[in-house]
């Protein structure tokens, strides 16, 4: 990673910025001391609540907990999805109002009188003041991906309560929490990201551990979204063709952007998105021409072509190929997720999923095994927590953000609403059939690849869809076959055809939005593997250019090229495996990508508190470590199962046992169906169960590093150091929340500016308290 | 609703969507430039989009999108 350099080195406590300011308005520049300072807004902040706002969170928090109640009270009988948005919308609004605000002014003492990175180092391009409104659509549409919409998808095989649960409470508590955390102590940092961070604030250990962890998540990450695709892509040749049509798309959008008109965006994206929605109707025009056959492609085959493309997307210049596919994604992310929302609304379906299933208590649910613990808070990752975001909350927003009060709406609010997309997932993946639900995300070793043998391998789980139905339901959405259509997207394809088409157009539709849907998810996932591939690039590239100089020139073709391969060959590597594995890819790799992302958000959350520790908030530090703590057990309790569990459905060790046993004994065991099968599955649970053990070791080093940094810090204050940015008065003037406050609006008023805020126009320091 | 407030909240989702896609990015920098130099050279949007997609082929993390 390059550094900055640029962050001030000195202890803010020892800084005082401007001369003498008289009044309480001094011990904001303290707001980093170990000493209680006043919350940022005190005239704000310290009025008692009206009997207006009692009555109206009354009535909110009553609403959330009759949602919960008819959800959790409920038992054998069909429940409104209504309830669940109830129950969700409900809990938002309560930890919004409540909670993030505590975290604000209290654990973190946002201060608005404190210039962030835009205001001091505004170079108008990369580091500007951003509107908060824009700003929050940026950050959302930076975190939101196909991630909320696949593991509460297959987590609903355990039922909706756990996933819903978990969303809900995880996001509040540790999601949320982790993003506006991160946001805020890199915004005091000039935006460094969360890897500079470790290494400054942690030390060499902890930062390269964290590092290296980055890399490999993401190279996980990345052939498990790769696999998301290729499963929902295989046999489809109204998908392949929707999707190949994207990249021409992209491609003529980089152009006009480039040649014929730069910058119009707008514009480009409006051609791009009626492109598309023409490539998806003709998509349907040619699954029944003669063209079908030819576009009709094997899993293996699409691994190919998905490597192929990875390899391309990634050398070939940003303007071409990627800057156009992320407009194009970001247009029809915002779109269909408001849609959604809308036609969750309009429709209000049933749930037919039961509230929890005995998957939850066995542990042997056909879509992953294991028990409810951990493996849902495993398998639901981004929608609940995701390190992820980590990334994003010490990349490109911190250095946007205009006032640091802000960073409760962007940082909190933003996965509150991603929260929300992973819950209307769980309603997608609920209100289908669970039979239906059991035959598309078993693996092909469990229920047989005919419609009979999945019926009644679906009888067999408790559940009953009779050979036709499926059929059915495979031709309503002009597809040859739903069964073992494994990682997600086609379930939530499936639950949003549905919804959509109770709205507009019937079951003439359905094929139409459901082949929408799906373009939806790959557009998404595609887009992360153009970006993911490239960052995963950069950074092998930085790695090795401690070895040999010139990896670290971008313009240095060959390096390109090599750090290119490697980084594709991995992810292509895993892809491979997880469409050939016998046992079923998703459900072998699902879990792997679930730990390699809660991980992260272990090493984000250690951060964190590492932070609150050393700037002195230890009697706050409870915000980020109880969180840490929960995501540490889960993480290390499922690694745990994962090495040491002597179920073959859990432990990869285990499993490879059994199979190198089979092999050693000459027999074929099941679901392998030949010696080769079960050479294959020796050789995945192998290189799965070591990248389970890398995974833990990685996060016991992060933790027991930083809890030296902690212990230090706690034991003698005085040798702290915190890599903090000094204190600079702010002349700028803007609102905190999404409306301004009466205060707000007078101090608006009293700097000459309009709603929108920006540098006072008088002389700083008079008039600024209200 | 009268054609004024039609016009006014026509007007907002416009700017929305230009300061979201960035295509305002070219209009503040012309501003910026402007602000601290009236003298100063600045770039044309071509050669200024094109630095924009350049200053990303260099470190892709900027822009970085998410699972």
């Amino acid at each position: 990673m390059r550094t900055g350099g640029d962050a001030g080195r000195t202890r803010p406590i020892d800084f005082l910025p401007i001369a003498p300011v008289i009044s309480e308005g001094t011990e904001h520049h303290m707001a980093e001391s170990p000493t209680p300072a006043p919350p940022a807004s005190p005239a704000a902040g310290r009025r008692g609540p009206t009997p207006k706002s009692i009555a109206v969170w009354s009535l909110v928090a009553l609403a959330g907990a009759i949602g919960w109640a008819t959800l959790a009270l409920s038992r054998g009988e069909e429940v409104s999805a209504a309830w669940m948005l109830a129950a969700a919308l409900g809990s938002y609004a309560i930890a919004y109002r409540f909670y993030s605000r505590f975290i604000a002014n209290r654990v973190l003492k946002a201060d608005k009188n404190r210039a962030t990175p835009a205001e001091r180092l505004d170079n108008g391009v990369d580091f500007h003041p951003t509107d908060r409104r824009v700003l929050f659509g940026h950050h959302f549409a930076a975190i939101a991906g196909a991630g909320p919409l696949v593991g509460p998808v297959l987590a609903a095989q355990m039922g909706y309560l756990p996933g819903t649960i978990w969303l809900v409470v995880g996001v509040i508590f540790a999601g949320a929490v982790q993003d506006m955390v991160t946001l805020f102590f890199s915004t005091r940092r000039n935006g460094r990201s969360l890897g500079q961070m470790a290494r400054d604030e942690i030390g060499p250990v902890g930062g390269i551990a964290a590092l290296v962890a980055v890399f490999i998540i993401m190279i996980i990450l990345l052939a498990v979204l790769a696999l998301v695709i290729v499963n929902a892509l295989a046999h489809s040749p109204w998908g392949v063709f929707s999707i190949g049509m994207t990249i021409p798309i992209a491609l003529f959008m980089g152009v006009y952007l480039r040649v014929l008109r730069p910058g119009k965006v707008s514009e480009v994206s409006f051609i791009g998105v009626a492109l598309l929605l023409l490539a998806i109707v003709s998509g349907g025009w040619v699954a029944e021409s003669s063209w079908a056959d030819f576009f009709t492609l094997e899993p293996g085959t699409l691994v190919i072509w998905m490597i192929v493309y990875g390899f391309l997307a990634s050398v070939l210049p940003v303007w071409l190929l990627l800057a156009p596919r992320d407009y194009l994604s970001t247009f029809m992310k915002v779109g269909t997720i408001g849609l959604l929302a809308l036609g969750v609304v309009v429709a209000l379906p049933t749930l037919k999923m039961p509230a929890v299933t005995d998957f939850a208590s066995s542990g042997e649910g056909p879509v992953f095994a294991g028990s409810m613990f951990p493996f849902v808070f495993i398998t639901i990752a981004c929608g609940a927590l995701s390190g992820f975001h980590s990334l994003v909350s010490s990349g490109t927003t911190p250095k946007m953000v205009q006032k640091e009060t802000q960073i409760r709406m962007i940082g909190y609010g933003s996965m509150l609403v991603e929260s929300f997309v992973a819950i209307m997932a769980m309603i997608a993946a609920c209100i289908i059939d669970p039979g239906l639900y059991f035959a598309i995300n078993a693996p092909v070793g469990v229920i047989g690849d005919s419609v009979q043998s999945a019926s009644q391998a679906v009888a067999n789980f408790g559940f009953t869809i009779t050979p036709d139905a499926l059929a059915q339901a495979a031709a309503d959405v002009e597809e040859a076959s739903l069964l073992s259509r494994t990682g997600g997207a086609p379930t939530f394809a499936l639950g949003m055809a549905e919804i959509f088409s109770a709205v507009v157009g019937g079951t003439a539709m359905k094929a139409f939005w459901y082949h929408f849907a799906i373009m939806f998810e790959a557009l998404f996932i595609l887009t992360t593997v153009d970006a993911g591939t490239r960052v995963g690039r950069f950074m092998l590239q930085d790695m090795l250019g401690n070895a040999y100089k010139p990896f670290r020139e971008v313009s240095w073709k060959p390096g390109v090229w090599f750090a290119s391969a490697v980084v594709v060959g991995g992810w292509g590597y895993f892809l491979w495996v997880g469409v050939h594995d016998p046992l079923g890819g998703i459900n072998q790799l699902f879990p792997l990508f679930g730990i390699a992302n809660q991980l992260l958000a272990a090493v984000a959350l250690a951060v964190c508190t590492t932070l609150l520790v050393k700037s002195g908030r230890l009697k706050w530090a409870w915000v980020t470590a109880v969180p840490l703590a929960w995501d540490v057990a889960v993480t290390l309790t499922a690694s745990w199962q994962k090495i040491f569990s002597d179920d073959v459905k859990i432990g990869f060790f285990a499993q490879r046992d059994k199979y190198q046993a089979g092999i050693d004994a000459g027999e074929v065991l099941a679901p392998a169906k030949s010696m080769d099968d079960m050479r294959t599955v020796v050789t995945n649970s192998t290189v799965d169960g070591v990248l389970s053990a890398l995974f833990a070791l990685l996060i016991i080093v992060v933790l027991v590093d930083a809890g030296r940094v902690c212990y230090k810090a706690i034991r003698d204050p005085e040798s702290v150091k915190l890599h903090e940015a000094p204190y600079v008065e702010s002349k700028l003037v803007a609102p905190a929340s999404l409306f301004a406050t009466k205060e707000e609006k007078a101090e608006l008023a009293a700097a000459g500016l309009g709603p929108e805020g920006g540098i006072r126009k008088e002389p700083a320091g008079t008039g600024s308290r209200s | 609703m009268t054609v004024a407030d039609v016009r006014r909240v026509a007007g907002r989702i416009r700017w929305y969507v230009r300061e979201l896609t960035g295509e305002s990015t070219y209009d503040r920098y012309v501003a910026h430039t402007k602000a601290h130099d009236p003298e100063a050279q600045v770039m044309t949007r071509r050669a200024f989009e094109r630095s924009r997609t350049d200053a990303r082929e260099a470190d892709p993390r900027e822009g970085f999108r998410c699972c």
